[in-house]
């Protein structure tokens, strides 16, 4: 609940300065030496109100701990973080007024309450009046297409049901500044694209709704996000809206070449004007994309392909995607840049 | 926000997270076993004991309000104890310490709804034991009778806190162990006995679970002149308020340690 306008609380829904997050953890319960996991290394990120800011980055890149340490969860090791101009280690409890978390996967609640007490007791937390809260819960409920399980026990939701409801659970305080946690992650296409609808639609109901969204899908930070910051190793290598990301990534021209099984694939990047080759091998078939200089150059490939007698399958120029992107920052895809691989 | 609406959120905080306690009590009836019949059960067979050893009437009501004594302890113990720890799986230990409420209203809500849901149970095994053994009691003190009551169990929920964070700091083991040793205390507090038969610094010793002192209390004003006090009903008031102040400092304490705990280490257990 907030009341007064969003100018009046600084000129940035987020800011952080130099941030750093260190964990220390010991290896074993016996071990005496500690490691020390620099999990947030300098980050800088502003966020204006208004805005769908996304946090994209594989496993165990900073993106939960970022996120904990706005919502006033953790503390920083060093370095500034504010949230609707407040500092979240000095006014943690102002903070808490404005915001909301919510997390994928996350099992809060009770088990043996229905899904409407169970809101209605979050709802308590925040001091809502009982009446003006169930009937935000019932408004939220129908919105997110949950208002027809509105009497069944948590206990026996899915997974897309649960998320649903935890969804509407952060929004029951209508918060200024929306925090979420790869909200769809392990969700089935439908409920995940349930949810993108409805975060895109509350963040516009309202002027000044912010929200940052962490996420591990590509497609879901190029969908939803106005600006997304690329994340590796606790450290923002890339920050801009998706497309200008794309453009800067797009020197050349992208293709995607599925062909007959490759025994041996090393004089692809031999190739005159082969910028990054990147396999994988799908069901005896393997497909390939490509970065090339100038479209010319994939004749070269073709030419390259027929010599070894492999059949092709397919080829489609592509337009560069955040995927391409990453690559080109981190020099490997996001799913084997994950945190111990 | 004004110090008024704050107050209603503090109430309706605690009002919400009661709600879960109590009707979850009426949810899944299991409780009626467990929590009345296996109490009563324990109880019937001391009846059957004094019984047999020809020990005066008022024995009988002794033993059914140390059974409904029992009923609190195991709720403190195994429910409010343990909670903390369940409270993390789930993620709600995280969600409640971002709640603009802060952790205390929930608490309070946890400990009203615990507490709500065992009076319920006490007062089934006090009605349930009294008809079957035709227990009549007398109060003359009433208000003094619930004076005594309440002390109690403020620190014996203060207690409960203190239990849970401690729990959560050093894990599940320690909940194991403690058990353990409550056990024996649990015993020598005299649940089914004058705990002064026990020896007066023996019961002096397990005046440190508020039941202690507040069952003696209790039965004093109940078989006025006929039981065998510990100390005189004032003294044991005053060390019952003293032991409920100390109890609920040192729960806001460790709730306070707990939350910095939380936010500088990022993860609550003590252990590494
Ligand atoms: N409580 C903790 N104690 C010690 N190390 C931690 C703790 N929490 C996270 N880490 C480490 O800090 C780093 C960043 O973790 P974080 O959870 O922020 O990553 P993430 O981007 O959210 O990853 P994921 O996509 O898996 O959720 C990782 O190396 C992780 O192992
Ligand atoms: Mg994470």
């Amino acid at each position: 609940m907030w009341d007064e306008s969003p100018e009046g609380m600084g000129e940035l829904a987020v800011e952080t300065k130099n941030l750093v997050r260190i964990y220390r953890r010991k290896r074993s319960s016996q071990d005496s030496q500690e490691r020390q996991v620099i999990a947030l290394d300098g980050v800088n990120v502003e966020i204006p109100y208004g805005e769908l800011f996304g946090l994209l980055g594989p496993n165990g890149a900073g993106k939960t701990t970022l996120i904990k340490i706005l919502v006033t969860l953790l503390l920083p090791t060093s370095g500034t973080a504010r949230v609707a101009g407040l500092d979240v280690v000095q006014q943690a409890y102002q903070v808490r007024e404005l915001i909301s978390m919510v997390s994928g996967g996350e099992h809060s609640g009770y088990g043996l309450l229905t899904v409407r007490e169970q809101l209605w007791m979050f709802s308590q937390f925040y001091g809502l009046p009982t009446r003006l809260a169930l009937a935000r819960i019932d408004e939220l409920l129908k919105i997110v297409g949950l208002y027809e399980e509105r009497n069944r026990r948590v206990s026996d939701l899915s997974t897309g049901m649960r998320q649903k409801m935890n969804l509407v659970r952060g929004l029951l305080s209508d918060p200024l500044v929306f925090f979420l946690d790869e909200p769809t992650v392990g969700l089935d296409v439908s409920a995940a694209r349930d949810i993108r609808a409805y975060i895109k639609e509350w963040i516009r109901e309202k002027p000044g709704r912010t929200i940052l969204l962490t996420t591990h899908y590509m497609q879901e930070a190029e969908e939803l996000c106005d600006r997304v910051a690329i994340i590796h190793k606790g450290r923002i290598i890339a920050c801009d809206s998706p497309a200008a990301l794309r453009r800067s990534a797009a020197s050349g021209s992208y293709f995607l070449l599925t062909t007959e099984r490759l025994s041996e694939d090393g004089w692809l990047k031999e190739v005159p004007g082969v910028r990054r080759v990147d396999i994988r091998v799908l069901d005896g078939r393997t497909e390939i994309r490509l970065q090339v200089a100038e479209d010319g150059v994939i004749a070269e490939v073709v030419r390259a392909l027929a010599d070894r007698e492999r059949k092709i399958y397919s080829l489609t120029k592509v337009e560069p995607s955040l995927e391409d992107v990453f690559m080109q920052l981190v020099g490997r895809r996001m799913e084997e840049a994950d945190e111990g691989r | 926000m004004r110090a008024g609406k704050k107050l209603t959120r503090v109430f309706r905080a605690m009002v919400g997270r009661s709600y879960p306690r109590i009707i979850g009590s009426n949810r899944d009836k299991s409780w009626l076993f467990y929590d009345t019949v296996l109490p009563l059960l324990g109880t019937v067979a001391f009846v059957y004991v004094y019984k047999a050893l020809g020990a005066p009437e008022r024995f009988i009501g002794y033993v059914i309000m140390g059974g409904a004594t029992t009923a609190f302890w195991m709720n403190v113990m195994w429910s409010m104890a343990a909670q903390f720890y369940w409270e993390k799986q789930g993620g709600n230990l995280e969600l409640y310490m971002m709640m603009p409420c802060g952790l205390t209203p929930i608490l309070l809500g946890m400990s009203l709804g615990g507490l709500v849901a065992t009076l319920l149970r006490a007062i089934l095994i006090v009605s349930l034991g009294s008809l079957l053994f035709h227990v009549s009691y007398t109060l003359p003190q009433v208000p003094l009778f619930l004076l005594i009551f309440t002390i109690t169990i403020i620190a014996l929920y203060g207690l409960g806190v203190v239990f849970a964070s401690l729990f959560l700091f050093w894990g599940r083991e320690a909940w194991h162990t403690v058990n353990l040793f409550m056990e024996p205390v649990f015993l020598a507090s005299g649940f089914y006995f004058p705990v002064r038969a026990l020896g007066f610094w023996v019961g002096l010793g397990a005046s440190i679970i508020p039941l202690t002192l507040g069952l003696d209390a209790m039965r004093q004003l109940l078989f006025a002149g006929m039981h065998p006090a510990l100390l005189p009903v004032e003294v044991e008031l005053a060390i019952l308020g003293f032991v409920a102040i100390l109890f609920i400092l040192l729960a806001r304490h460790l709730l306070q340690k707990m939350e910095y705990l939380a936010r500088r280490e990022g993860r609550l257990s003590l252990r590494f």
